[in-house]
């Protein structure tokens, strides 16, 4: 809405939009509208799953089971299509991701202006309700992954296995430092492409629906209504990305060459 | 929009969402399943076996009734021949019994003849000795020709 606009303009309400709500200093600085949506929509998540298993039964499943089992069966299609070792940490780390990723992304399809002005109405300068618009979630997010791959390279490879991976794949030993280079390059680009993947795309996302707030309101709709419909295939698509490279990169952690 | 402490935050819920997903949700969710799938494949499986049974009982008692079939045909075959049997058996047996009534009858008649053979000869012989004693009785002397008279007549006779 144009007309709510700050006293800086245009650009005043775009950054106004995209600064989070934070305390602290440097790098203790905590950026809790990221936290507390995140959490929420986690508990949602946990919330929801929860139902569905406590209730779950081998007969006819009931509407939330039947729905949370589809989830289960799509997660599971997934890990078994790419995912070759046995490890019972993967399928539900990656429904958690699945589905913790997407109701981030969902938060995006929420007017811009609903949420910040009700923070306002709190007393909350400022608001930033989707959490994947945050670096420090979606880094958290592809770090632990990285966590994940490392510790599991070392754990099935063992420490010389995953060692002599680094450094004599592909070129073989003549080219050792180069070796090393490559697959340093290649593992650290995993994380970091993981996470700006997610985060660019749900910033690019988020500001255009700001910029179309800006226009006047009877643009509006005719505007943010196809985008809305659009960023649903993306925000589903961007989570189903950072699941299955998720389950790919562990399962390359897992392959013993 | 720099990188923060929010950062260890995020990794610390994140940690525990996972921990508690793959604790608590995934299990239960994935065995009822699990289960639901091996009960259907269960089901299907029982009846793939009754149908598979049920052709097996088919062909058993296709089998039996035509057992049964050969069976029954021998048997009636047996009947026929034991019926053919008979029926040769009773001709022969009347065939016999006429062949003997007939020898019966044949030696009857013989007998028959031989007694009115008899009988006759003896009228015969009585006319003659009655026809020459009339012709006789005026000339011949009964006593003096009574040696000619029994020669004769037991000639006759």
């Amino acid at each position: 809405m144009a007309t709510e606009a700050h006293a800086e303009g245009a650009t005043g309400y775009i950054i106004h939009h995209l600064t989070s709500l934070s305390v602290g200093e440097g790098f203790w600085t905590l950026n809790l509208d990221t936290l507390f949506f995140s959490a929420v929509l986690g508990a949602l998540f946990i919330w929801f799953f929860k139902r569905a298993a406590d209730k779950a039964t081998a007969g006819v499943p009931g509407l939330v089971q039947n729905f949370a089992e589809m989830l289960i069966e799509f997660v599971d299609g997934q890990v078994k299509d790419s995912f070759h070792g046995k490890n019972e940490l993967i399928a539900p780390l990656a429904l958690t991701i699945f589905c913790w990723v997407f109701l981030w992304n969902f938060m995006d399809l929420f007017p811009v202006d609903i949420l910040p002005l009700i923070g306002s109405l709190m007393g909350l300068e400022y608001l930033r309700v989707v959490p994947s618009t945050d670096l420090n979630a979606t880094f958290a997010m592809s770090i632990s992954v990285f966590c994940l791959i490392i510790f599991y390279s070392i754990k099935i490879k063992g420490p010389w296995g995953f060692a002599k991976e680094l450094m004599f794949q592909p070129f073989g030993p003549w080219l050792l430092p180069f070796n090393l280079l490559l697959k340093l390059v290649e593992e650290i680009a995993k994380p970091i492409s993981l996470a700006l993947r997610l985060f660019g795309n749900l910033y690019a996302g988020e500001l255009i629906f700001i910029l179309i707030a800006l226009l006047p309101w009877y643009i509006q709709p005719v505007l943010s209504f196809p985008w809305a419909i659009f960023h649903i295939l993306i925000i589903t698509l961007q989570a189903f990305i950072f699941m299955v490279l998720t389950i790919v990169y562990l399962g390359m952690a897992h392959e013993d060459h | 929009m720099s990188i923060n402490a929010t950062l260890i935050g995020q990794m610390i819920t994140f940690a525990l969402l996972v921990w508690f997903t793959m604790k608590y949700i995934w299990p239960p969710l994935f065995d009822s399943l699990e289960e639901r799938k091996k009960k259907i494949a269960d089901g299907l499986a029982a009846a793939e076996k009754g149908h598979e049974e049920m052709h097996l009982a088919e062909k058993k008692a296709k089998g039996v009734i035509k057992e049964a079939k050969a069976q029954s045909s021998e048997i009636v075959s047996l009947a026929q021949k034991r019926a053919n049997e008979l029926v040769e058996a009773s001709k022969d047996t009347a065939k016999k019994e006429g062949e003997r009534l007939i020898l019966v009858a044949k030696a009857q008649i013989e007998q028959e003849k031989q007694q009115a053979k008899e009988s006759l000869r003896k009228e015969v012989s009585a006319l003659a000795l009655r026809a020459a004693e009339q012709i006789l009785s005026a000339e011949i002397d009964k006593t003096k020709h009574q040696d000619i008279l029994g020669k004769i007549s037991k000639q006759l006779g």
